[in-house]
């Protein structure tokens, strides 16, 4: 890598808005070829927007894109994958029914007299998983194979002969460990052989593993970019979450709590590729927050404790008795709720009405076969829609008409009605505006006064500095630290992700 | 022995195994002549499930089938009393039925609709078309009808390849190298096994889509144009829950009803499986005919199932 060459990819004044909201604003991006660039960012940054601009899946609406230091247009995908970039997206896109060969050759079958010859095509696939050190018999059907070996026929497919950029987007977000060297081994060769890679992860230890160079964007604009060996761990996460947001609210209670009795207990719960084994102690009338950056782990740690995903080693243990095999309705039997994410696809019915939405925990609770009166039905949605002062003309109106601070209100009151005894939220505030957001918080306090154990995943720090009474931080896909009452800051937290 | 072929030998082992019980139990049974009359009888209907294969390779399913070999057949027959020439029109039907076949799959993919209800649509439509033409039985009566029925290869053995199974096995033929040898065919595999994945791959959902639909209507209105010639007659009624069978035989030839798992050659034996079981209840003469149905039945329950472990043991679906 030598510096009078030009740089393989330049990207100058890049810009881009979507229906007048930009997303991009004026970001430079140079890769070199042999180099691996890390592109970081939380959700939103507009990582995926840069990296569809150089890949020709957008056009940018100003700036330029210089390919070995020529002027370049790219209008389509095709065209950049004929100029040599090649781009694999996160999750393995090929046919798992096809055979390994026909999933790396479709489209582009080798024929002769106009019929496909598959002699050829295997030919073909082979050469190809060679260049990736890869031989796998090419017959059998692709889903056959495990993940790993998935993502590098993914990425077969798009490594052409003339191949000189290729664009990994979260290539290891479905791998192991053990995977993900197999792919590093693979990308050190392409390096070697001057390709020039751009990946995009949010595991830092992985980032700081692989890559020569990190750009981080955030809120559209380039933050900083620096080589690797220059940019320390924590600067890196201060570039990420950014400071200008720094007003750190004043928690409500500052002194710590006497803790109740312990609730729901988690040893060594964990599961593969979701989240290594961790201790967790939730205790009556205490908050527990999770933080962490994107992908860290919050919203799978949240899952495995409703048991909404199975655990694969440790045990859950309730008022000190072990719960079987979870799922939601056990979960929701034994007093434990769960407030999803992605309110829309998990955790909502946006053509029930609010009555019946708020009504769906509490039945499951009871079972179907003892269904509730409608008289009571409509009680208990009143109460609730009054306690925590929904604003819906009435309790039949379907959910979906209601704004986003209701409708995560409707989300809260159906957990709250089948009256848990544990609660956990995952980003109870996404997507609600600020006023809306104010009132969650203050009702998760007051929850948690009344005895709840409640359990907060956010990717908002001040959220957690604000609810918590104790913080378990995670870093890929780890619990690396907890700390509680007058230690839960910006500051400390930042310093347990960095990993300071 | 690679496991895409497991259920096509499944296919052929039961094939085999029920026309040697056959040759067993009554005499007669296991020869060319019964083979012979196997794949005539059912030769329109294999044809048919030649299309519909495609159709369920992609992930689709049509119902219009059995209404497209009504409509063909009455069709024929009116145009044979007006004088035309059995080639003629069955050379304009089986342009109609190329035709409505894109349609049905230009509107499943503008639409983003189940191809359950558009081709149920079709099954109302063309059925209720054949009502229109006509309500009785009308013959054709062109001496080519007759020259069609006589032509025949003879086997060594007695019996004799028909003129209406030498269609099939042409348009078998046909439907293999598509399938197998062409990137179309290719393409057809990847969406039915994963749509999304196979667009982002660069596959033309909509010309694919609406190909093998169109590729559907030309088969089942091969299938009428046989039906038609072979019984010499257009009957508004005929294929009556033809699409059922056609159905029943590409599954039982071990295509997957999920898509973009199955072989072509599959369904012939899937089609000849259905016609060897009410061969063998009407050589014996003293069983009802019922139970034609529930034999096939059973027999679908069977396939299912071993296509379902076949599946999960070797990993040919989705990992969920």
């Amino acid at each position: 890598m030598t510096s009078d060459q030009p740089p393989r990819v330049e990207l100058v004044g890049i810009s881009k808005a979507f229906a007048g909201v930009p997303a991009l604003d004026r970001v430079d991006f140079t890769l070199h070829p042999g180099e691996v660039h890390a592109l970081l960012g939380e959700n939103g940054a507009g990582k995926s927007t840069l990296i569809k601009i150089m890949t020709g899946a957008l056009a940018a609406d100003a700036g330029e894109m210089r390919l070995d230091g020529r002027a370049v247009a790219v209008g389509s995908t095709a065209e950049a994958r004929a100029l040599g970039i090649s781009t694999v997206y996160q999750e393995v896109n090929l046919v798992p029914t096809l055979s390994v060969a026909r999933n790396v050759t479709l489209g582009r079958e080798p024929r002769r007299f106009g019929l496909i010859s598959w002699r050829a095509a295997r030919e073909k696939a082979r050469a190809r998983l060679k260049r990736l050190s890869l031989e796998i018999d090419v017959e059998r059907a692709l889903g056959s194979f495990p993940v790993a070996v998935q993502q590098l026929v993914a990425i077969a497919r798009a490594l052409e002969e003339d191949s000189r950029v290729l664009v990994l987007d979260e290539p290891t977000a479905s791998l192991d460990a053990q995977e993900t060297r197999l792919l590093f081994r693979i990308l050190r060769d392409l390096k070697a052989q001057g390709m020039a890679v751009v990946f995009i992860s949010h595991f830092l230890d992985q980032v700081y593993e692989i890559s020569d160079r990190i750009s981080v964007l955030r809120n559209g604009r380039l933050v900083g970019s620096a080589a690797t060996a220059a940019l320390p761990q924590r600067e890196l996460i201060t570039l990420m979450l950014g400071r200008e947001l720094e007003r750190v609210e004043q928690r409500a209670a500052a002194a710590p709590k006497a803790a109740g009795a312990p609730v729901l207990a988690a040893e060594k719960l964990g599961r593969r590729r979701w989240i290594e084994p961790f201790d967790l102690v939730l205790r009556a009338g205490e908050a527990i927050g999770l933080a962490g950056l994107l992908g860290s782990g919050r919203t799978e740690t949240a899952k495995l404790i409703f048991g909404a995903v199975r655990a694969d080693s440790g045990r859950l243990t309730l008022d000190g008795a072990p719960l079987g095999h979870a799922s939601p309705r056990r979960a929701l039997r034994r007093g434990i709720a769960f407030c999803p994410e992605d309110r829309k696809a998990e955790g909502l019915v946006l053509d029930l009405s609010v009555r019946e939405n708020i009504l769906l925990a509490l039945q499951t609770k009871r079972g179907w076969l003892r269904p509730l009166p409608r008289d009571e039905q409509r009680r208990l949605a009143e109460a609730m829609i009054e306690a925590l002062g929904i604003a819906t003309s009435d309790a039949e109106k379907p959910v979906g008409q209601l704004s986003g601070g209701n409708q995560q209100k409707v989300v809260l009151a159906r957990a709250l009605a089948s009256k848990p005894r544990v609660l956990v939220l995952d980003e109870p505030t996404r997507g609600i505006d600020v006023g809306a957001h104010a009132e969650i918080v203050a009702l998760v306090r007051r929850l948690c006064a009344e005895g709840l154990a409640l359990l907060v995943a956010s990717s908002e720090l001040d959220e957690i500095v604000a609810v918590s009474d104790r913080v378990a931080v995670l870093r890929d896909r780890r619990i690396v630290g907890e700390i509680a009452g007058a230690e839960i800051t910006r500051e400390t937290i930042i310093e347990l992700i960095a990993g300071g | 022995m690679r496991v895409r072929y497991l259920p096509l030998l499944a296919t052929m082992t039961v094939f085999a195994a029920l026309f040697v019980t056959g040759g067993v139990f009554y005499k007669h049974f296991f020869t060319t002549l019964v083979l012979g009359h196997i794949l005539a009888d059912n030769a329109f209907i294999i044809i048919a499930a030649i299309g519909t294969t495609f159709v369920i390779l992609s992930g689709g399913i049509d119902l219009s089938i059995g209404s497209m070999i009504g409509f063909v057949g009455v069709v024929m027959a009116n145009l044979d009393a007006a004088g035309w020439h059995p080639l003629a029109s069955a050379a304009l039907m089986l342009a109609f039925g190329l035709a409505y076949g894109a349609f049905q799959g230009f509107v499943i993919d503008f639409c983003k609709v189940q191809p359950f209800i558009i081709t149920l649509a079709g099954l109302f439509l063309l059925r209720g078309a054949c009502f229109m033409v006509n309500i009785d039985s009308v013959p054709l009566r062109h001496p080519f009808v007759d020259a069609f029925a006589d032509l025949y290869i003879p086997f060594p053995t007695g019996g004799f390849l028909t003129s209406s199974a030498m269609v099939m096995l042409a348009a078998l033929a046909a439907a293999v190298v598509i399938a197998h040898f062409t990137r179309f065919g290719a393409k057809v595999y990847a969406i039915g096994g994963d749509p999304a994945s196979a667009e982002l791959m660069g596959v033309p959902a909509r010309r694919t889509i609406v190909s093998v639909y169109a590729l559907g209507g030309f088969y089942s209105a091969l299938g009428g144009v046989i039906y038609a010639l072979y019984t010499s007659s257009g009957y508004p009624l005929a294929g009556t829950g033809n699409e059922l069978s056609a159905i029943a035989a590409v599954v039982l030839g071990g295509t997957l009803l999920s898509g973009g798992v199955g072989l072509v050659a599959g369904t012939l034996f899937g089609g000849m499986i259905l016609g060897l079981i009410s061969t063998l209840i009407n050589f014996n003469g003293s069983l009802n005919s019922a139970w034609i149905m529930i034999s096939g039945g059973a027999l679908l329950f069977v396939f299912i199932v071993i296509q379902k472990l076949l599946v999960s043991s070797f990993g040919l679906g989705r990992a969920s």
